[in-house]
């Protein structure tokens, strides 16, 4: 057991911070930090920047952009990304549709959209979910019917995140509606600018339009844009899946965002049971920020240590929680959520609560905490 | 960076969990064992002597092994996982580790190596009524004459004062301070009695009692003591893992096996997702545990302290957890004495007690909240 990082890696984190402080534009950096909305813009802009130095994909394969870094490295630039305020590259693109493509498409598929996908020129959303296909992924409905050499799709998909912003979307689909329904599944790429895609905002409680409905009216899709094998899109869903569950653990923004409460709170954080608030929490982030460096330090084989599970669990328990301490820190003023410029209130303030509504969905998303559960309960102890 | 043991680590841990399950493999013989004065197994204490574990901290000077902070964690965690009742912690941990920080050469030959060889059976004498984790003694006074030393007062609670053919007594010193003194068992006043989790511990009263300063007579040792309450706490930590780790086990099998309303108790979901918060809480304090013995290498007291608190925080609120939940899930059969899972629960109570509670720990970790932005592990290297 050793708990120093060895030269190399304690090199590699300095580079990593330097860059991140240092390269990223710092208007990005401080819209993050002070937790305001970013713009696509800024989005694209950070991502490009980080592509341009070779940092926006790194555990892709080497092939397309990729690093071979080991876990621990890519734990490192993950934190030390997010403890800087760099928005970290988009997850649909970085995380989810980038490693399929490498994985399961064609040649020329991953030739036509990895590279441009790496720099963020197409902007992914992602069409899994279904109002009545959540958790419970393969009841999905919308479906794909052969029609000469295209696919006519109908349905719907929800919960498509910053879908107003996308070029193109990777969806699930229906291809086979007479098997076992994990077995009937495909994954296609559609443009999102094929006539009868509708883009329609869903309103949520933080006031904020984040989240979309995507509506599929006879949508003709080329029968290239197919990803991998017809009928093997719950594999593939598998596999993104799996990425998915992969640093979603937020611990350094997490550790950013309570450091920041604790300055912004100034006397108040002395308050005893406010300070008692703080130590614990910050307690929490340590065991968590440690679980996850076990289990990366630990996973040089291949094989997801058992802890990883635990991760998405409390990462986003701890990320809920830290903001709602900055709603209780702002106290009456977090009510302003609208003031403008003209507000007499700290402007800090004004985002604390639409901040903490809009987690509430972060134990829901990317396998709800129940499903996490689920997961220790069956794979882990066996029950 | 790295959370695994090396080959000879993990050889350690076989032949400690090897002796320990022939032992207490059977939690029968672990119940009679506890059951009878001094509260432990005098023949695993001796085996255990002979296997080198009770010289594992101490020099080869002195004794003793020589191994890390690594190696006595594994003792005190396959302890832990069989509920062992052998006073490894108390006297090896803290009490031998007083005499190695703070005697001389010749107090640390003869007690150590004594201590080691299962010979003499050492206790630190160190709470008193009214105390609470403090490194500080008040309530008992140690007085000088002519180059000679006796000490005045209570210690309560001493686990295995009365056994012990030695304490490691703290006292208060003429000049202030605390500093600490040998005193023959013999010499004192002791009243013994059992403890919940089948230990035991005494009343030691000492009245103008002789006493041999440990180390240069006089000095405030007050920051050793401080150190070793700290380290003892990353060991009862790790105790505590292997006891958490035994009764999530328990629990799970038994809702597998124990039916209700036909089914196993494992169809319900109310049940596996409790069992599975119990396996989150497991595997926090497991990184923050391993992690603060990977602190007690670097000798920083500093550190050390810190981490310590953070340890003892995170074991607190686990060990509540796990353990009230293992007892909640059996059931009913879960609050008797002749069912391992309730004594795993007494024993994570008595280690949370023994060094400083969650709360205690949460209220100095609180108390330096603003000394620092925000914590890096990474950088305690």
């Amino acid at each position: 057991m050793q708990l120093a990082l060895s030269a190399e890696d304690q090199k590699f984190r300095e580079e990593m911070r330097t860059f991140f402080t240092t390269e990223v534009s710092e208007d990005i950096r401080r819209t993050v930090i002070e937790g305001r909305e970013l713009t696509k813009e800024q989005i694209v802009e950070s991502q490009q920047t980080l592509n341009g130095a070779g940092l926006a994909v790194p555990h892709w394969p080497t092939e397309w952009g990729g690093r071979d870094w080991s876990d621990l490295q890519r734990h490192i630039w993950n934190e030390e990304m997010q403890r800087a305020g760099v928005p970290t590259p988009l997850a649909f693109n970085a995380s989810m549709i980038g490693p399929v493509l490498a994985q399961f498409a064609s040649q020329e598929m991953k030739e036509r959209f990895l590279p441009r996908t790496a720099n963020l020129d197409i902007w992914w959303s992602q069409g899994f979910s279904e109002p009545d296909a959540g958790s419970d992924l393969a009841s999905l409905r919308t479906t794909a019917v052969r029609d000469g050499d295209d696919w006519v799709v109908n349905g719907q998909k929800t919960w498509t995140t910053l879908g107003q912003y996308g070029d193109w979307i990777f969806t699930l689909v229906r291809t086979d509606p007479d098997v076992k329904k994990q077995a009937g599944i495909s994954m296609l790429l559609i443009d999102m600018t094929t006539p009868g895609l509708t883009v329609r905002p869903i309103e949520l409680i933080d006031g904020g339009h984040e989240v979309n409905e995507v509506w599929f009216d006879d949508v003709r899709v080329p029968g290239e844009n197919l990803v991998g094998e017809l009928n093997s899109g719950w594999t593939i869903a598998k596999f993104l899946l799996g990425n998915e569950r992969v640093g979603v653990a937020p611990v350094g923004t997490t550790k950013r965002v309570l450091a920041r409460a604790k300055s912004l709170a100034g006397d108040r954080a002395a308050e005893p049971l406010t300070a008692a608030r703080i130590a614990d929490l910050e307690n929490d982030l340590l065991a968590l920020e440690l679980t996850a460096l076990r289990v990366v330090a630990n996973s040089t084989d291949g094989e997801p240590h058992p802890a990883s599970s635990v991760l998405k669990l409390r990462g986003t328990e701890l990320q809920q929680a830290v903001s709602e301490l900055m709603v209780d820190l702002a106290g009456p003023a977090s009510i302003a959520s609208g003031a403008d410029g003209s507000s007499a209130l700290e402007e800090w303030t004004h985002h604390t609560t639409p901040t903490y509504l809009n987690l509430r969905k972060a134990s829901i998303y990317g396998g709800s905490n129940e499903i996490q559960r689920q997961i220790i309960a069956r794979t882990i102890l066996g029950l | 960076m790295d959370f695994t043991y090396d080959d000879e680590q993990d050889a350690l841990r076989d032949a400690v969990r090897g002796l320990l399950t022939k032992a207490y493999g059977d939690f029968e013989q672990r119940r009679q064992t506890s059951k009878q004065d001094p509260g432990f197994s005098e023949k695993t204490w001796t085996q255990m002597a002979e296997m080198g574990l009770l010289g594992l901290p101490f020099a080869e000077d002195d004794g003793g092994v020589g191994a890390g902070p690594v190696e006595i964690a594994i003792v005190c965690h396959e302890l832990g996982r069989v509920v062992a009742p052998e006073p490894y912690l108390h006297a090896v941990v803290l009490a031998g580790g007083l005499v190695a920080a703070c005697g001389s050469a010749e107090q640390r030959g003869e007690l150590l190596g004594s201590l080691a060889a299962g010979e003499r059976l050492l206790a630190f004498a160190h709470d008193e009524p009214g105390s609470r984790w403090a490194p500080e003694a008040t309530a008992v006074s140690a007085t000088e004459d002519g180059g000679s030393w006796a000490l005045t007062g209570t210690k309560e609670p001493v686990v295995q004062g009365a056994r012990a053919e030695t304490l490691v007594v703290s006292a208060r010193l003429p000049d202030g301070g605390t500093g600490l003194f040998v005193v023959d068992g013999e010499a004192c006043e002791r009243t013994g009695y059992p403890t919940y989790d089948g230990g035991r511990a005494a009343k030691v009263v000492l009245d103008a009692t002789a006493a041999t300063p440990l180390g240069e007579p006089g000095r405030d040792l007050t920051a050793s003591i401080a150190t070793i309450l700290d380290l003892g706490r990353i060991m009862a930590g790790n105790q505590a893992l292997g006891a958490m780790e035994v009764a999530l086990a328990q629990t799970t099998a038994y809702l597998k096996s124990r039916k209700q309303f036909g089914v196993p108790l494992s169809t319900f979901q109310a049940l596996t997702f409790r069992a599975a918060d119990m396996y989150v809480s497991l595997e926090l304090a497991t990184s923050v545990v391993q992690w603060a013995t990977m602190v007690i290498e670097t000798g920083d007291p500093v550190a050390l302290h810190d981490a310590a608190a953070r340890a003892g925080l995170q074991v607190s609120r686990a060990g509540r957890h796990v353990g009230q939940e293992a007892i909640q899930l059996h059931g009913g059969i879960g609050m008797t004495a002749e069912y391992a899972v309730g004594t795993y629960t007494s024993v994570l109570t008595m280690l949370e007690h023994l060094l400083g509670d969650g709360t205690h720990h949460l209220a100095a970790l609180a108390g330096r909240v603003g000394e620092h932005e925000d914590l890096d592990p990474l950088a305690m290297t």
